[in-house]
């Protein structure tokens, strides 16, 4: 026995570490170096699971059922292990859409819906109700264990203004509104509450193990001994063997280890460490195997114990305080006041981060979505909300304390504590249809859930809760012999007649039996509506959807006026702004001003608010400012596809990319060329210019030029201008050309037609320099497909190259046309001086002229490679004669086949 | 005393105009059709200002300006450098030789006389 004033000293320094691991844990996530940032605490964060039920509870039940403690942590460990991918989706989803609680998690998946969250809030508080006082009886227990004699009745029967319980239950209130419901943040996060519970989970379990190993080897000589020692008493032997000397009850061992396997998942408390408090996905695939060692560590001494108990204290003892009662009947008192630290610090994490989950559940969807409908509410419009919810949840952690000390005192006394632990359980696991239907299942719909949650609730109410108020005296006891109404097929613990269950696995069988059948069968009656079906393609797709922007399913139209006051109503206004800032800055917008209110603002705001009040408010508080178009199913179809365009659109720009980089060279050469082109360009144009120029500015200012000198500058002027012109023409010629900008009209060539004419057209040109030309045609020809006047272009150049290039008065041209099968061929044959040698290679390209420089003849140095691209673009050849005897040969062939299609326009593509 | 100055271009209506301007300003004028001829009248002729095109056949300007600054007979020769090229790198390029002054192509008419007035008054 302990001095009462040590256990509450104890009691309250330990209570006090805590609370400044605590505060140095918000401290340093306010300077931004998170102590929570680690994957280690993110595991023992997790251990909160372990609450004054792992303490005492399972001793308790070990005393009495042997292995049967078991499944309960087996459950958690096959959850852990097989399903943290399940787990890491539901990190995503959460993270993705802001989703702080599992009501919002349920509400919003099945269209934002306020009816849902009120619904899964409600199951929450009325199942949790009985876990909390779980704990607060364990700490009464304990509380009495150590400061009363070995054997005295403990506390319950005191009036309850003198139940010492109840001040511990006020006294947790406070510490839990101390840890978490200081001051709003719209993430949820409490950084210094994980660091608190992670420094507790290793406290507990130290704790424990140090009786442990007190008990195994301080009383006796190892396991060995002990067991040996149990073994000897059959009463105790029994407790070994798997079957407890009945048959093995294999539904019960299955639906416990399932029903714990749930629970991990949808406790509020857990959701709130695994996947609000989460910082780094990352953090999972450890907390994967370490959860499940803490489990098993902390479990290694629960049969130990209780057999070792079993054995000193005799069979009629309280097995529950085993873990308190050995030490201290062997005159440890200091290990026995370790070990109540230890059942404390369990029993405080729980009801710690379970009061701050419940209560944010309570206030964002349960509360809020009823006060909005008020319109008082509404219209206190601009009014800062902040401290009026801080309120809220500060209310909402009292009173669910205060209920479970209700309980406590009502129903405590019906079960073991692991029994009351599994009511809770049972209502969770409620959850399970409407939660892993809603991430695997588009399906699912929000009448189904409704559906499934209801009736499985109620089966629930009936098989599990009523039972234990009647069981505690509150409520009759004839419904649960005879069934409701005196129906025997509805007695609670054998409805329809299924009997031969414990009333657990019957109760959970009902239930979820129920529960799913009406969630799929619902869900499967109606097609889902335009919102759900939005939110199921968020959800059950997240991991496609959070790679790139998603889709944004929103429509209408708002003003930044509205957005940002409304933002700043929920999260005060500098933060508001700061938020805006940033979401201005992440989309390349230099201040929030620049923002429109576009539907990815509203989406943004909405995200942001779903943090502080649930989505499902959320979207009420942000239809109320903006004026939304209602989407249909079309609408969202089409978002969709647009969105996974978009997505693959991007996919697509990723691999262009990777080719462009390897075309990144090529292209830098081709742009050196391009630099060059163009000061070629410059250079050509302005050549003609400087002289237009300058003989005109000559020409002004002197007015007493002679007239014949006049005259001849004009001449020049006029002839320069023309140069110009030409030049101008054929470099858009070229460049149209090249870029394949050019129009092409097509037709049927008759080939010896165009070629009689081009020797028409010429034939001044020819007279002038007194050369002569001559005509080669076969003698009927098929007609080609080309754009004529295009043709008669490389004709012409060809021809007056050739007359430029022959001596005067000798020069003979002949033009030739061949044909074959496979095409045409066109010749130029002159008798020139030729094209020297290390010309040949020049004379196609743009600005060269042939001949010899200083008696170039007047040209621009274009028409040949002009010339060139237009047989190209028919797919023939142009080239000079390697061999020509004397003089130059330019031929060139056009194919049959030509690469023309009818009547290119720019519009089209014409290469 | 009138200045020798040197044209050197291969554009036959450029030089017609220079020509006239450097004559209409009394200077004694020769004339060069490409880079190769320059240099021969520069070494014959001693003019006391080239000016000088770049883009010319057998030697560009740039060519003949670095020779010109080579020889030592006739590096002193003052050199204005005429192109239709006005890139920064060109021009750059161009002092870089040692031309004494730049002008592109077109030119105003009296810029430039008034450029080769600068730079022979400069001169001993």
């Amino acid at each position: 026995m302990v001095d009462a004033a040590w256990v509450i000293g104890v009691a309250f320094a330990y209570l006090s570490l805590l609370f400044a691991v605590a505060t140095y844990g918000d401290r340093r996530a306010r300077q931004g170096r998170s102590v929570i940032g680690n994957a280690w605490v993110y595991a023992l964060s997790m251990a909160v699971y372990c609450s004054a039920w792992t303490y005492f509870g399972s001793v308790g039940r070990a005393a009495s059922g042997g292995v049967w403690f078991l499944p309960i942590y087996l459950g958690p460990m096959l959850a852990m292990i097989l399903a943290w991918m399940l787990l890491r989706k539901m990190i995503r989803i959460a993270r993705a859409y802001r989703i702080t609680s599992i009501a919002d998690f349920i509400a919003s998946r099945y269209g934002k819906s306020q009816a849902l969250a009120g619904l899964v809030t409600l199951i929450t508080v009325v199942g949790l109700v009985p876990y909390i006082a779980l704990q607060l009886k364990g700490i009464a227990v304990a509380y009495a264990l150590m400061t009363q004699m070995p054997g005295s009745a403990t506390g319950g029967a005191a009036p309850w203004w003198a139940d010492s319980t109840l001040y511990v239950a006020l006294a947790l209130a406070g510490f839990t509104i101390v840890f978490g419901a200081r001051h709003l943040d719209s993430a949820e996060r409490h950084e210094g509450m994980v660091a608190a519970i992670a420094f507790e989970s290793v406290v507990k379990l130290l704790a424990f193990l140090a009786v442990g190993g007190f008990v195994v080897w301080g009383l006796f000589d190892g396991l060995g001994d002990l067991f040996a020692k149990a073994q000897a008493v059959p009463e105790l032997a029994r407790l070994l063997s798997l079957s407890q000397g009945k048959a093995f009850a294999y539904e019960q061992w299955f639906a416990l280890t399932m029903l714990s396997g749930l629970s991990v998942l949808f406790l509020p408390r857990q959701f709130q460490v695994m996947v609000v408090e989460n910082v780094d996905e990352r953090h999972l695939k450890r907390a994967a195997w370490v959860f499940p060692l803490y489990l098993l560590l902390i479990n290694l001494f629960v049969l130990p114990i209780a057999l070792a108990g079993l054995l000193r204290l005799g069979a009629g003892a309280n097995a529950e305080g085993f873990v308190l009662t050995l030490p201290l009947a062997a005159g440890h008192t200091g290990l026995a006041l370790l070990a109540f630290v230890g059942g404390l610090s369990a029993a405080t994490g729980m009801v710690i981060v379970e009061a701050i989950a419940v209560s944010t559940m309570v206030c964002n969807d349960l509360v809020m979505p009823m006060l909005l409908r008020t319109r008082r509410f509404q219209a206190a419009a601009g009014s800062d909300l902040t401290g009026f919810l801080l309120a809220i949840r500060r209310a909402a952690i009292v009173a669910i304390l205060l209920l479970g000390y209700l309980y406590y005192r009502l129903a405590g006394e019906a079960y073991a504590l692991v029994g009351i632990g599994l009511i809770s359980f049972a209502a969770v696991a409620q959850f399970a249809p409407a939660m892993l239907g809603g991430m695997y299942w588009k399906g699912g719909t929000r009448a189904g859930a409704l559906a499934g949650l209801g009736s499985g609730f109620a089966v629930w109410l009936y098989t599990l809760l009523l039972p234990s108020f009647a069981k505690s005296g509150w409520l009759g006891r004839d419904f649960l012999a005879h069934g409701a109404f005196g129906w025997e097929l509805l007695r609670p613990e054998a409805l329809f007649g299924l009997k031969g269950l414990d009333y657990l696995t019957h109760s959970l069988f009902w239930s979820l039996l129920c529960n799913g059948a009406a969630y799929v069968v619902v869900s499967l009656w109606r097609a889902p509506a335009a919102r759900e079906t939005s939110q199921a393609l968020l959800f059950v797709d997240v991991f496609k959807r959070t790679a790139v922007a998603g889709p944004v399913f929103w429509r209408g139209r708002a003003q930044v006026a509205d957005l940002l006051p409304l933002l700043g109503r929920f999260l005060g206004l500098s933060r508001a702004q700061a938020l805006f800032d940033e979401h201005a800055r992440r989309r390349g917008l230099a201040h929030r001003d620049a923002l429109q209110p576009d539907a990815q603002l509203v989406q943004f705001v909405e995200t942001q608010l779903a943090g502080a009040i649930g989505s499902a408010s959320a979207r009420v508080m942000v239809a109320s400012v903006v004026e939304e178009e209602s989407l249909g199913l079309d609408d969202v179809m089409r978002i969709l596809d647009e969105a996974s365009q978009l997505r693959a659109y991007s996919h697509q720009l990723e691999q262009v990319t990777d080719e462009l980089k390897r075309a990144n060279e090529q292209l830098k050469s081709l742009d050196r060329l391009k630099d060059d082109f163009m000061s070629s360009v410059t250079h050509e144009l302005r050549t003609p210019l400087t002289s237009i120029r300058a003989l005109a500015e000559v020409m002004r200012d002197d007015a007493e030029m002679p007239a014949e000198q006049r005259q001849e500058f004009l001449g020049i002027v006029v002839a320069e201008t023309e140069r110009l012109s030409r030049l101008v023409n054929q470099v858009l010629d070229m460049a149209k050309i090249e870029s394949g900008h050019a129009e092409w009209h097509n037709s049927d060539v008759d080939l010896r037609a165009l070629l009689t004419q081009a020797v028409h057209t010429t034939e001044a040109m020819f007279r002038e320099r007194g050369a002569s030309l001559s005509l080669q045609l076969p003698d009927a020809l098929p007609t080609l497909r080309a754009d004529a006047d295009r043709l008669m272009q490389v004709l012409l150049n060809l021809l007056s190259n050739a007359a430029k290039f022959v001596p005067t008065g000798s020069g003979r041209v002949e033009l030739r046309l061949d044909a074959d099968a496979a095409g045409v061929t066109v010749s130029v044959q002159d008798n020139g001086a030729g094209v020297p040698a290390d010309q040949r290679a020049l004379i196609f390209e743009r600005f060269r002229q042939g001949g010899d420089a200083l008696n170039r003849p007047q040209g621009t140095g274009l028409g040949l490679p002009i010339s060139r691209q237009i047989v190209e673009h028919f797919g023939g050849r142009m080239w000079l004669q390697a061999d020509a005897a004397q003089g130059a040969c330019f031929c060139f062939t056009l194919p049959w086949q030509t690469a023309a299609q009818p009547d290119e326009t720019p519009q089209g593509d014409t290469k | 005393m009138s200045h020798k100055v040197l044209i050197a271009d291969d554009e036959p209506n450029i030089v017609i105009s220079l020509e006239y301007l450097m004559k209409r300003a009394g200077y004694q004028v020769s004339i060069a059709r490409d880079g190769q001829e320059a240099l021969d009248t520069i070494r014959r002729e001693r003019p006391r200002l080239v000016l000088l095109d770049v883009m010319m056949p057998r030697k560009s300007g740039f060519d003949v300006c670095q020779e010109l600054r080579a020889d030592e007979q006739i590096k002193d020769t003052l050199v204005l450098m005429l192109t239709a090229k006005g890139r920064d790198t060109d021009v750059n390029k161009g002092l870089g030789v040692g031309a004494d002054a730049y002008m592109t192509k077109p030119f105003a008419t009296k810029e430039l006389v008034a450029k080769v007035a600068e730079m022979l008054g400069a001169a001993p």
